[in-house]
């Protein structure tokens, strides 16, 4: 006897809705060991992770001011993801809107209002995202370079570029020769929305992009045409759909939704230029694009959850005295398991028996 | 062990009961098939008749779930085509397992065993291949040669094991008539040293010509068994389908205005693997079917790409539709100038596996009046799919049902009536009843003169002569990337346009040039 | 022109990571795989040789652990992408996650730890005596491992049977099911061999080149490796030539600042990601030579039925 996989005439719907949670769960059950092999007592321990960081207002809060970026991020990168257009530089795009925005805050200081600054910032930070994702968009249509690479190394230009500046020419002379920016000025720091926590309107932002994202992929004639290209790219050249207009879309989309997450990180918690602006946001968000399912609305629910382990990482660290980079490991975890899920979508199991003797 | 007729040898090759289903469709049941020593014995039926399925259980690629196969009178269990080539069988494909970037001699050793494929392989191949007449150079890369010659190598391959029953899937396809005539010898040859063959096909007058007997397969059943030489086309048809074969009705051509014109197109292939355009003119009149017959690989796929927008040319006038360039114009922009095109593949090309035969109706129509302000209308586009499957009578679950979720001939139904639905003054169809059910290709056949008769310019591009003699009012050849220009079908015949085919002057054989 | 052989000895000190990374990767790829898990594999190869090594005090122990882990890490990869079919792309991009999630966790209790590495060979009268001598036998013993990858690699391509069934399932698994070769076992031995390299390339960081252990320490070199692959249009030799070019790079700012430059160390260090993108972008030009190249199957996935 053996189990063979037997595809299915069409995809399952409800597999296609139930495999998040069962990777979801596996995730769990893989928390459950590995906190036992650490001698933590894992119910303890599982609480400790994933219901403590949301038990207080302030904690709702995080929850939300974590999910903002990935959300934001993953609903552009998934546009592209739908065309198979592989953005995986969000790190560097979201660094380069931070440098941009955060370029205009310090240069701003007190002398332009809030209600000019803060739209400016967020402009010059997505136009700033997407002309480093267009280096790789250009590369790609005009030469054919693959931008999984080439959006990847651009992260480590952006990074060292962003070092640089807060080494060098942005360095606060009053900081103590840390590597780090003046702060911004009050007008530069997006206002809070939830009055004992750190939420601010950069959430709004986010939801206002998952809206946008959804009649984009659900109802436009382009997000029709994006689509196709990421099923059947040679339907696509047969329906005249064209295939650096894709590429362009998704690279830019990405882009834009990545840098303006970095001004909002830089405008928001921290409040000025750090060498590093962000926990991997850029690429937990290729994670949360996929739980997601690359839809709209299943990216917001991947992006809390995401977010929630992002914080159970925290109060890991602080009340389990568990290194944070448990994050990480979670995270892959729990993509693994939706992947290997996935196979259900498309194929069934089918319990195989010997054949009948031969007589 | 039943035992043989007293008349007849022992069977090398006897089927029992053999039964595979595959999810949806019962392909073989409880199929029962002998084949005698040195005969030539044919498998007939159409396509999804469950000819393939069975030859791959015969050498042993699916393992069937029921019945049992006794080779030389021993029952055997075929577990894999490397145990179906210990025991001498041999199987050349339809579709070639060759390695395109590999030599003749890599392509022969990969199918050896280790000890058979050691260094004194090249010069095996040179003795087999002359001694059957199938002329090759062991270390040519494949990817340099024609479909012919890539035939020759598959059946080297074979021969090489000595096989002691040879299986050929649909081998002629991909044959001029000069090309099957010698393949037909080659065969005999064999069969005459005491090789068995298996011969599968649905081409009914090769059958007559070349076996001694047919097993007859219709809807994964044995229908029939006979003595094809005993039997008219007509006959064989019947058992084959359960009717007679239609016919379509035809009416003399009224030509009007050229709708479709390709001026002196040169095109260098964009793949190294293809075929370079030399000089290509074309005319098609509204109310006229043109026909390109042509062995694959010859440049049809370049010059569908080309006629069909996929790839744009720098040439405007390069090609006109009713008069304006469209040369420089992808292929939707084509569409609104009056083309529609029904590609050889339907899954992937043609239409999107994964998406509804709504979606997949936005996939060609979207510009059509489904769109506004960038969005789609999502009812209109499926009360079109629904029109498209009433009147085509496609077999499916309904407008939100997954193209992949539909048989070969009911998806080709339904984008044949996709694109005529879209009232096209031009239509290009390639290869438009490959694989299709004998049904379904009569009804195409028929949309496609009825839209002539309408008063549209077609384009065929077949690799099915018949069918191509049967519908078009001229036909054109290519071969070697050059279109002969395009006679009346009732001044030509098989012969003159086999000989086309064959590139006339530079003979086929010798290949297409590898053009970077 | 003693400071010539020590820029020889330096240069292929830095490019033998990408050396046993890429000529991993390439194998892999060659069978149609397409495994972005590189830099996950290098990382936990990197780890676990360190730790390996800090436990036993044998570096050499550690850079079998190193292919082991590299290894175990590759096989998630090929369970789900061979066999439960899931996307290639998608797949090896949680590869890369996971691997600098659990490297990064496995190895926090060892940042600072100082371990006994693999030293450059030192052989009386040979290592130290002329320029000639130098550079041939005054190299860590890993870059002569490293060589002799490159060197039963390409012979395993060229020569071997098992490497002509390799090219054929890379390009047309299809047809190497039907003439009954077993396409998935293939790859997944194809994947196997690819982690291990990894491994070794990341222990060579770990045990030999640095030695040290730090989170994120290979530093894009899985990335960099995996555009080797394509600069080298898929044969071994090029890759062997493109590792050292991207090694003599890394090198270029330390060069620089030892030469007293005036240009920020973080615009140098930026030196090899630009050059990656430059020179991808050079080769992906020619789409011809990819083509006649490149696994025809690279990336798709293949379900025998």
């Amino acid at each position: 006897m053996r189990i063979t996989l037997e595809a299915r005439p069409e995809p399952s719907r409800a597999a296609m809705l139930l495999t998040p949670l069962l990777a979801a769960i596996a995730t769990l059950v893989v928390g459950f060991v590995i906190f036992e092999a650490f001698g933590k007592d894992p119910v303890a321990a599982l609480h400790a992770f994933f219901v403590q960081p949301v038990a207080t207002r302030y904690g709702v809060g995080e929850l939300l001011l974590k999910a903002g970026p990935l959300m934001l991020i993953a609903t552009g990168l998934a546009i592209g993801y739908r065309a198979n257009v592989w953005n995986i530089g969000a790190e560097g795009q979201l660094t380069l809107g931070a440098i941009a925005g955060g370029g205009l805050a310090l240069a701003a200081g007190d002398a332009v209002p809030a209600t000019l600054l803060l739209p400016a910032m967020i402009v010059a930070g997505a136009l700033s995202g997407m002309a480093w994702a267009a280096i790789a968009a250009w590369l790609r249509t005009r030469f054919g370079a693959n931008e999984i690479l080439t959006s990847l190394m651009l992260v480590y230009v952006a990074n060292f570029l962003l070092s640089w500046l807060v080494h060098g020419p942005w360095r606060d002379p009053e900081g103590y020769n840390f590597p780090q920016s003046k702060l911004f000025a009050d007008a530069a720091l997006l206002p809070s929305l939830l009055s004992g926590t750190r939420l601010n309107a950069g959430f709004l932002v986010a939801l206002a992009a998952v809206a946008t994202a959804w009649v984009f992929v659900r109802r436009s004639v382009w997000g029709f045409e994006m689509r196709v290209a990421g099923l059947a790219p040679a339907a696509a050249a047969y329906a005249g759909i064209s295939s650096k207009r894709n590429v362009w879309l998704g690279m830019l989309a990405g882009g834009a939704c990545a840098g303006i997450a970095g001004v909002n990180e830089a405008a928001g918690p921290i409040g000025q230029l750090l060498p590093s602006m962000s926990p991997g946001y850029g690429f937990a968000a290729i994670i949360v694009a996929f739980v997601g399912r690359l839809h709209p609305l299943g990216i917001a629910f991947a992006s809390l959850l995401m977010s929630l382990l992002y914080l159970g990482g925290e109060s890991a660290q602080v009340n389990l005295a568990l290194p944070s980079a448990v994050t990480g490991l979670f995270q892959g975890t729990l993509l693994f398991f939706l992947l290997a899920a996935d196979v259900l979508v498309n194929y069934r199991l089918r319990v195989q028996r010997g054949l009948p003797a031969a007589p | 062990m039943s035992a043989a007729p007293d008349v007849l040898p022992r069977p090398r090759l006897a089927l029992r009961g053999i039964t595979k289903a595959w999810p949806g469709i019962l392909a073989n049941d409880r199929i029962d098939l002998d084949v005698l020593p040195g005969e030539i014995h044919a498998v007939l039926g159409e396509n999804g008749a469950g000819k393939s399925t069975l030859m791959k259980i015969i050498y042993g690629i699916v393992k069937p779930d029921a019945g049992t196969v006794q080779w030389e009178g021993q029952p055997v269990r075929l577990a894999s085509p490397a145990e179906a080539r210990r025991l001498g069988l041999g199987m050349v494909f339809q579709h070639f397992s060759l390695f395109e970037t590999l030599s003749v001699a890599e392509n022969v050793a990969l199918a050896l065993d280790a000890a058979q494929a050691g260094p004194g392989l090249p010069a095996r191949i040179r003795s087999v291949s002359e001694r059957y007449g199938l002329a090759l150079d062991p270390s040519r890369r494949v990817h340099t040669m024609s479909v012919g010659e890539r035939q020759r190598v598959e059946i080297v391959r074979c021969l090489l094991q000595v096989p002691r029953l040879l299986i050929l899937d649909e081998p002629t396809s991909v044959l001029t008539p000069q090309a099957i005539e010698r393949l037909f010898d080659t065969l005999r040859q064999l069969a005459g040293e005491g090789c068995s063959i298996l011969y599968i096909s649905h081409k009914l007058d090769e059958i007559r010509a070349l076996c001694q007997r047919a097993t007859v397969l219709r809807a994964g059943r044995v229908t029939g068994e006979c003595d094809p030489r005993r039997e008219t086309t007509a006959s064989l048809a019947r058992m084959m389908i359960g009717g007679d074969l239609p016919h379509p009705r035809h009416r003399a051509a009224a030509a009007g205005a050229a709708a479709l014109v390709v001026d002196s197109l040169d095109l260098r292939a964009d793949d190294p693997f293809g075929t370079a355009l030399r000089s290509i003119s074309l005319t098609v009149r509204a109310g006229e079917v043109v026909g390109i017959a042509g062995v694959s690989g010859n440049g049809q796929a370049e010059l569908l790409a080309a006629l069909s927008g996929e790839r744009r040319l720098a040439r405007r006038d390069a090609i006109t539709i009713c008069g304006m360039p469209v040369g420089h114009l992808n292929a939707a922009q084509r569409r609104a100038r009056g083309l529609a095109y029904v590609p050889e593949d339907r899954l992937g090309r043609g239409a999107v596996p994964e998406m509804s035969l709504t979606e997949n109706v936005l996939l060609t129509s979207r510009h059509q009046g489904l769109v506004s302000h960038g969005l789609v209308r999502a009812g209109a586009a499926r009360e079109r799919a629904a029109r498209t499957i009433a009147s085509w009578d496609v077999k499916a679950s309904g407008p939100e049902a997954a193209a992949r979720s539909l048989s070969g001939g009911n998806l080709q139904k339904f984008i044949v009536g996709r694109e005529i639905g879209q009232a096209p003054k031009v239509l290009i169809a390639a290869q438009p009843t490959w694989g299709v059910d004998i049904g379904a290709s009569a009804q195409i056949r028929q949309a496609l003169i009825d839209l002539r008769d309408a008063g549209a310019a077609v384009l065929v591009v077949s690799e099915e002569l018949d069918e191509l003699i049967e519908i078009c009012d001229r036909l054109a050849v290519i071969a070697q990337g050059r279109l002969s220009p395009a006679r009346a079908v009732g001044d030509t015949d098989a012969e003159e346009i086999g000989l086309l085919m064959a590139g006339a002057a530079a003979s086929f054989d010798r290949g297409t040039a590898f053009v970077r | 022109m003693d400071s010539f052989a020590q820029l020889v000895i330096l240069t292929l000190a830095a490019g033998t990571p990408l050396v046993f990374a890429a000529l991993g990767e390439l194998v892999v790829e060659k069978s149609g795989v397409l495994n972005l898990g590189v830099e996950g594999m290098m990382l936990t190869g990197a780890v676990a040789s360190f730790i390996v090594t800090a436990r036993t005090h044998s570096p050499w122990l550690g850079v079998g652990a190193g292919a082991v882990a590299g290894a175990a890490l590759s096989l998630v990869f090929a369970v789900i992408a061979l066999t439960l079919l899931a996307n290639q792309v998608a797949t090896g991009l949680a590869l890369s996650l996971f691997g600098v999630g659990l490297s990064a966790f496995v190895g926090r209790g060892y940042v600072s730890v100082v371990i006994d590495g693999i030293k450059p060979l030192s052989i009386p009268g040979l290592s130290d005596a002329a320029i000639v001598g130098r550079l041939l036998f005054g190299h860590n013993p890993m870059v002569y491992l490293s060589l002799a990858l490159f060197v039963a690699v390409q012979w395993f391509m060229q020569r071997t049977r098992a490497g002509l069934v390799l090219r054929a399932v890379g390009e047309s698994p299809e047809s190497a099911h039907a003439i009954g070769h077993r396409v998935v076992a293939l790859r997944y031995a194809a994947v196997l061999f690819g982690g291990a390299c990894a491994g070794v390339g990341g222990a060579y960081l770990a045990v030999a080149y640095t030695p040290s252990w730090s989170e994120g320490m290979t530093a894009g070199r899985g990335w960099i490796a995996l555009a080797l692959v394509v600069f080298a249009t898929w044969k071994p030799r090029r890759v062997l030539a493109g590792a050292y070019l991207f090694g003599g790079l890394t090198l270029a700012q330390f060069q620089a600042q030892a030469a007293g430059v005036a240009i920020p160390s973080q615009l140098l260090a930026m030196l090899p990601y630009v050059a990656t993108i430059v020179v991808l972008a050079v080769i992906s030009r020619d789409a011809t030579t990819i083509r006649l190249n490149a696994p025809a199957s690279l990336g798709k996935p293949f379900h025998p039925d």
